[in-house]
């Protein structure tokens, strides 16, 4: 079976995010007020083949926590469907 | 003893440090590719270098696609037998991401790449690349990276400062560790730690571009010295 996870990741709410501070430091730069905060991390589009749903989440879990996501300063989260 | 550089695709500091290790301290030095997969003759009193640069272009983040490449297995099973593991800069990284270290390397508070000579203070004498250096003065080294800034969680960082694991912080040109002596955002100025079983170091500052007075600074020298003499005892 093939399935797609669109994968999140993102820094810890606690800790500081420099890029998302430039960004958001940035904005008024073309005239855009009203910004308060802006975070910034990855978004990881997988294409799997695994028996079965739980066999896929296995597979994606194990790619975030081996590679994909650093558990100390980021967390992650993801949606799988199944592919047609 | 002898020296084993590991090289990365993308490490870019293997020279330098083969050339500091060989030709200024006189040591026997090899370059190890990392897509060996043991450590052929490497033991007891040997020393493993991972150097600086960028591998895998820092994709993901700074050392998670090194931590897999096939000697880095190698390099875990040599740390745990009590081998000593270096890594500088990258190497630091790469070493943080294997979690031979504990914490790791976020991008700089700034958000810049930094490239500039910064003060270190030494923390300790308790570790191979400390044990001679003064612990009252600052050496001047260089720093050049976009993901310096040393991060772990409070009971971590806590850990490391009773157990004497960080070897360098970010200080004045007087020693004094202050905010603005820290130049990327480090926890606590950390600039460099040991593990708890003190085998395996890392830095960000680069002690092999500072190591030859014909560079105009030799402040790195002592790391080395330190490096050389313990492990030689």
């Amino acid at each position: 079976m093939k399935f797609i996870a669109e994968i999140d990741i993102m820094p810890h709410k606690e800790l500081l995010d420099p890029q998302g501070k430039a960004v958001v430091n940035n904005m008024e730069h073309f005239d855009l007020t009203g910004i308060t905060d802006v975070r910034i991390g990855r978004h990881v589009t997988m294409t799997l083949e695994a028996d079965s749903e739980a066999d896929a989440r296995r597979k994606v879990d194990t790619a975030c926590q081996k590679l994909l996501a650093n558990q100390i300063v980021e967390t992650f989260h993801y949606d799988l469907a199944q592919a047609h | 003893m002898k020296f084993g550089v590991i090289v990365f695709p993308g490490s870019n500091c293997d020279d330098d440090m083969v050339h500091v290790l060989g030709d200024v301290m006189g040591q026997e030095v090899s370059k190890i590719w990392h897509k060996e997969k043991d450590l052929h003759g490497f033991g007891d009193g040997d020393c493993v270098v991972l150097p600086g640069g960028f591998s895998y272009g820092d994709y993901v983040r700074a050392g998670a696609i090194a931590q897999f490449s096939p000697i880095m297995q190698a390099v875990k099973a040599f740390a745990a037998a009590g081998g000593y593991v270096f890594g500088v800069c990258n190497g630091f990284q790469i070493l943080c991401e294997s979690h031979l270290l504990p914490g790791v390397l976020l991008h700089n508070a700034n958000q810049q790449f930094i490239c500039k000579n910064v003060w270190l203070r030494p923390g300790t004498n308790r570790s191979p690349i400390t044990s001679d250096l003064d612990l009252n003065q600052a050496l001047k080294i260089p720093i050049a990276h976009a993901e310096g800034r040393y991060f772990a969680d409070r009971a971590t960082l806590d850990a490391l400062e009773q157990n004497d694991q960080v070897l360098f912080r970010y200080c004045t040109p007087e020693g004094a560790i202050s905010p603005e002596a820290n130049p990327n955002g480090a926890e606590r100025n950390i600039a460099g730690i040991c593990n708890a079983q003190r085998n395996v170091f890392g830095m960000m500052p680069h002690p092999e571009r500072a190591s030859e007075a014909v560079l105009g600074n030799s402040d790195g020298r002592g790391i080395f010295e330190s490096l050389v003499s313990s492990v030689l005892v």
